[in-house]
This record gives C-alpha cells, structure tokens and sequence, in this order.
C-alpha cells in the first residue's frame, strides 16, 4: 500500500512485475477462473447494487418508502378482497399471501431485470473490461435488498396480528433465501446471456413467470392442489418447481398453519411434513442450483465473446 | 523480464450478417439460411510489447487495430489464441464510459473505479488528484446529466489515469477535449512513461503517434504487415494507403514466406531496391487566381508542384497524389494510370505539376502525398507527404465535408434567389 501512495519510478515497477496478476484473454477460461474473477469484483457488485437502488428511487420524494408500500398495500388489498367480499375463510389469509408474495416478488425481479441487464448496459459491455456475470449478479442483489425491506413488512404485520411463528421450523428460513438466491443467480446468469441472442426472451420470460406464479402455492394453499395431486400419484411433480419447496418453508415457518377448522370441516392448508423433510428439499434445490450455477457459468462464458458485437 | 503483454497467435472471427435476426421468430424462419459474410478481423497476430514501452497500433479503418485493442483490454474474445497482459489494466476506449447520468460525479468516480477493478479503499486515497486533475471542483457533487461533454471527459480521464494502471489502453481518446485539456493528457501520458509504464495506442493520426510511440506495428486486413519505429511504421502505412489491398496482399504473401520478424524488416527493404530511384524532392501548393490568401475557398483551383530527381533516366514511371485530412483519411487518390495517361520517362531532374482546377472540399486542413511507383512491377520508388500543405476555409454556404452545389425546385420550378 505504501507504494501505491508514492509515485513509483521506474525501478518499482520493475519490481512489482513478478507480483502482478496475470490476466489471460483467451477463448477458453475455465469456470472457476470465471468465478475467481467474480470474487475479485467483489466490490464492483456492491457498487451495481447501491447504484440499480439509488436510481430506482432518486426524484422520488419517498424513495424506499415506495418498496415497503407496495406489500402493504397488498396486505390492505387482499384483506378487503379476500376476507371481507369473497368471505374467505382462511384465518390470515393476507399473512399467508404475504409469505409467498414477498418469495416470488424477489425471484421475479430478479429475473425480469436480470433478463434485459445486459442490454440495458450495452454502453459498459462494450468499453470497459469486467466479469459480466456481475451485472445478472446486481440485478439478484437489488431484488434481494427489496426482498429484506419487504420483509419488514411482513415482521411488523406478524407482531400486528399476534401470529406466532412455528419456532422448530425457523431455522430452515436462512437457508431457503439462500436456495432462493442460488436458484435466482443461476437462472438470471443464463437469461442475460440468452436474451442478447434471442431479444424474445424477455417477452417469453413475462408470460413463463405468469405461468410459473399461478403454479406455485403463492395464493392458494398448497393442499388445494397437492391433495388432487396425490390422489393421481402426481405430487412430485409439484416439487419439480424449486419455488414451491422454498415458498412452502417460509409459510410453514411464518404462517405455521398446517389446517383449519370450518363449518365442523377441517381444511388442510399446508403439508405436515418434519423440519427434516424440509431441511433435505432445500438442500436438494441448493444442490441442483449449484449445478445449474455451474452450466449457467458455462453457458455464458460460450455466449460472452461476441457481446461486444451483438450489441 | 516477462513481457508486459505477450500476444500469441491471436485470430478474431466475426460472420458480419446482412440482416439481423434476434426475435425467435426471425431466427426461426431463416434457419440455417441467415446470409452472412465470414471475415476475419484479426489473423495470426503475434507480438510481444515490453515493459515501459509506449506502443502505437496504426491502420486504415477495418485494419483490426480496435478489434486488437479490445482483446488486449478482454472485452472482445479472440476465436483463437492466447493474450497475457500482467498487472491492472486501465482502458480507455471512451471516456466515461459506464458513467450514470442520475449518480453525481463522486458516485460514478467510484462506480467507475470499481469497473476498472479498483477498492473502494484505493478510490479514497486518490480521490482528491482525481478531483483536482477533473477541474470540477465543486461540481463533483452535480448530477453527471448536467455535466457538459467537456467536464465529462475530464472526469473520465482523470479517472481512468488516476486508478494507478500498470498498462494503459488508449484509443483515440485524446483527440477530444480542448486544447488546454489535450495538453493536460499528453503530460500525464509523459509522466506515465517516465514512470516506466507500458502504454499501447491506438490512433489515426500520424502526429499523435510520431509524438507519443516508441515503437508501432501497422496493421492490415487483420494482419500485422510491418512495425518499426513511430516514423518507420506511419512511412509503411502510407504505402498502404497509398496502393490500397494490392500492396497489402503482396506484402502479405511476402510475409508468409518468412513468417519471422525479420521477414517482415526483409520484405520491407524488397520494396524499394536502391540502384534506381525516383525521389520526390519539394512539395509545394499554389493556389492560381488567389492573391494573398494563405487558404483556399471551397471551390477554388489549387496547383500541386512536385519536384523530383531520379538515380539514371528511367522510363515507365507511375507517379500517384492523395490528399488526406487531419485524421489521416484519404479525401482523394489517384495516379497516372489511373488517370489513362502514358507511363512517364523520368530524367535525373525534372518537376511535375497536379492541377486541380476546383477542390470541392468544404472545410478542413490537408495534407498532400505524392509517389512514384514503376510500371512494370508496381515497385514504390519514392513516397512523400507534405503535411498539412493547404487550409479550406468555408465560404458559410454550407457545412459538412463536401462542396457541393445543389439546386432547390419546387413542383417542377426552381425556387428563385432572394432578392
């Protein structure tokens, strides 16, 4: 550090050159120099990050207050809809949502954002020299920043509402958001290098999250379905959606309503599984977003050498 | 000593389509039949550049001088081969590019500095040289949108040179700016090389190089077609531009035969065999019917005296002239045959006179190149260039690089003349 500070003559280059880094530009880089590289920009992602929030909200006179309305809202909103015209009888419905919303809410942004993030930033791809993936990377940061001040949200009504977590199964959040970030990072890698290639990617991707949204158990109750799927023997299709597993542990760990009574009816709502069955789908989707992590590194390195000129 | 950049057997492919498919559904229809032109920016580039050494990379557009800067700086891949570059590198392909319009200027010195791969850390210690060499002043803290292009590329540089590069990656960057600014990077761009930092350039000017390089290579159609010092390289060029691809693909050819770096030194020397020689001897503009005026009007004859001198009489001589402006673009080129002339018997001595009886420029400095060259082997005798021989100065009837005079009509009338 202290020869940084000094202007350095010619000897102390000279010096330094047997320490330098060396870069290779070659056709073939491997996927761990890839994610060496990743790490070493380190700092570059938090920059991104702080600069996709500072621009979404600057002008704004509310500014990040706008990202902690939009739940709330939500909550209001489906309330009155929900409970008070429909006449729903799921007690909290607007919690339950609330847990699966704020799931989804993080893993769509990522993407939609992440899909159009390399095109949006043609003006840097095409000058300036940096790992790439960081710009899918910053658009999952952001989401994830988004997701945190929601969640607030979603603390402030639990205390509101006097809804007592199941405790057993709490500890298996941190690591559901951290299969949900995996999950998300891999697939926004693939995307942002897909739609520079084929721009109808992005517009595939709102129908495919529309799709993808209605079936998981955001809104309705996973017993809704998964009861009529078993019956066919078909439930495991239900978890070939990494988003349900992930959807399902935060609504059992904050929501922690398996059923309930109405009409001298019982309603199943969510699955009687064990903290353990959860523990070891969640480390079964980390495990596939790993790989999938992996070929998306893959996948991109393949299509990042001729960005500069596809753009 | 390892080289600072070592550059091994670089080729970059790229299919240039005629039309460009990205939605599914164009990719869908023109399957497997997308027309498409292969083309190969760069072939076969190998060199090394050594620590402290300030490199120029010159060549006519599409020579792959940018396409060779870009791979050298990883924001273009190579097809194939290897590029290793030691030590932090600092690009300069725009100034401030990554710039965010809605961040204050103190917010992008550190977006900016963490894209060149810089801490945070670092940023803070350098942060006021970076400031003070921007002249923003208190400006730092403005929205960059409201910054004008001038404070813009101030900041970028400053950034750029500030973030403390083992090699410094130019392209063309420092002709913008005013002058006051460009004497500013030049100075840095000194100090750099005092400090024995390694700086490849890219440029077409002939001047920017001569001031700046140690040493060039010349580029061609994707390949390297001579190197030498700035003077002996910006010589090369101008026989390249001189004789357009036919002298590239014999040079080239040559150069297959001997692949070495001396290959190239020998092919060079091939070029101009010493016992018989035409030599330009003065340059000289004159503008006819013009008294007084240093400049010509758009428009206006001009007169191109060449005086030469050869080493024995020599007939089946072709003598060439182009004329380029500041960038080093030809405006225009042509020589004897091509004009359907005879082929000239030269004496030892004698003078010859281009007249151009209107130079339909609008506005611009030129600079003048004259050459003989032989009839029968295309042999270049002689090249020289009078640099910035003649000024044209618009006449304010119209802007752009040609004088052209269209008239104006109206359903089928011609709009008159004011009155």
């Amino acid at each position: 550090m202290d020869q940084a500070n000094s202007l350095p003559d010619k000897n102390t280059v000279a010096s330094r050159i047997e320490d330098l880094p060396i870069r290779v530009v070659s056709p073939k880089i491997g996927v761990f120099t890839r994610i060496q590289n990743i790490w070493t920009f380190r700092e570059l992602l938090v920059s991104m990050v702080r600069k996709e929030l500072r621009i979404k909200y600057k002008n704004s006179i509310l500014g990040f207050l706008w990202s902690l309305l939009n739940p709330a809202l939500y909550l209001v909103i489906y309330y009155i809809v929900f409970q008070k015209i429909l006449k729903n009888n799921m007690p909290l419905f607007a919690i339950f949502l609330l847990c699966g919303l704020l799931v989804w809410n993080f893993f769509s942004n990522s993407l939609s954002s992440a899909t159009t993030t390399i095109i949006n930033n043609a003006g840097i791809v095409k000058k300036v020299a940096f790992p790439r993936e960081i710009l899918a990377l910053a658009s999952v940061g952001a989401a994830l920043i988004f997701f945190l001040l929601q969640a607030c949200v979603l603390v402030l009504a639990l205390a509101v509402f006097q809804v007592i977590p199941a405790f057993s199964y709490l500890w298996l959040v941190p690591f559901a958001l951290l299969a949900l970030v995996f999950f998300a990072s891999a697939l926004a890698i693939a995307l942002s290098a897909i739609n520079v290639y084929l721009r109808d990617t992005q517009h595939l991707m709102e129908l495919v999250l529309l799709a993808w949204f209605w079936g998981t158990p955001i809104v309705y109750p996973f017993q809704e379905l998964g009861v009529r799927l078993a019956e066919k023997g078909l439930l495991y299709l239900y978890f070939f959606n990494p988003v349900t597993v992930i959807v399902l542990t935060f609504q059992r760990a904050l929501y922690a309503k398996v059923s309930y009574m109405s009409g001298g009816q019982v309603h199943p709502l969510l699955p009687a599984y064990s903290p353990g069955w959860f523990a070891i789908q969640l480390l079964i989707v980390i495990l596939v977003s790993a790989v999938l992590f992996l070929g998306a590194l893959i996948l991109f390195a393949r299509l990042e050498g001729n960005f500069a000129e596809e753009l | 000593m390892p080289a600072a950049i070592e550059i091994d057997d670089i080729s970059k492919h790229f299919r240039l389509y005629h039309e460009k498919y990205t939605s599914l559904k164009e990719r869908v229809i023109h399957l497997n039949k997308i027309p498409y032109e292969e083309f190969w920016a760069l072939k076969n580039v190998s060199f090394d550049v050594n620590w402290g050494e300030t490199v120029g990379l010159v060549g006519h557009n599409g020579s792959g001088k940018s396409t060779l800067l870009k791979c050298i700086a990883a924001i273009l891949k190579p097809t194939s081969g290897e590029i290793r570059v030691r030590g932090r590198v600092a690009a300069m392909l725009e100034l401030g590019a990554g710039f965010h319009p809605e961040l204050s200027g103190r917010e992008n010195i550190y977006l900016n500095a963490a894209l060149l791969g810089v801490s945070k850390k670092d940023v803070d210690l350098r942060f006021d040289d970076i400031v003070d060499f921007s002249e923003l002043g208190p400006f730092i803290d403005n929205q960059v949108r409201y910054y004008s292009s001038g404070m813009y590329t101030r900041l970028g540089f400053a950034v750029a040179v500030n973030v403390d590069p083992d090699i410094l990656l130019v392209d063309e960057v420092l002709a913008v700016g005013d002058e006051n600014f460009q004497r500013k990077c030049f100075d840095k761009v000194e100090e750099f090389q005092q400090e024995g930092r390694t700086i490849v350039f890219v440029s077409h000017s002939p001047d920017i190089v001569r001031r700046v390089c140690d040493r060039a290579y010349v580029l061609d159609h994707g390949k390297v077609v001579g190197e030498g010092t700035a003077p002996e390289a910006i010589s090369i060029l101008r026989e390249f531009q001189a004789k357009g691809s036919g002298l590239a693909s014999m040079i080239a050819s040559i150069n297959e035969d001997s692949t070495s770096g001396q290959g190239q030194a020998a092919a060079k020397e091939e070029i101009s065999v010493p016992d018989e020689r035409v030599m330009v001897g003065q340059i000289s503009v004159a503008f006819p019917g013009i008294s007084g005026a240093g400049h010509l009007t758009p428009g206006d004859p001009l007169t191109v005296k060449v005086s030469y001198s050869a080493t024995k009489p020599i007939s089946g001589v072709l003598v060439g002239i182009q004329l380029f402006d500041q960038k080093g673009d030809v405006v225009f080129g042509t020589d004897s045959d091509l004009m359907g002339l005879e082929p000239l018997d030269v004496d030892t001595e004698g003078e010859l006179e281009f007249s151009f009886p209107s130079v339909a420029v609008s506005d611009g400095l030129f600079s003048v190149a004259v050459g003989f060259t032989s009839a029968r082997d295309q042999r270049i005798y002689d090249w020289q260039n009078q640099e910035l021989a003649f000024k044209v100065i618009s006449n304010g009837k119209s802007t752009g690089y040609l004088k052209l005079e269209p008239r104006l009509i109206q359903n089928g009338e011609a709009v008159p003349f004011r009155s």
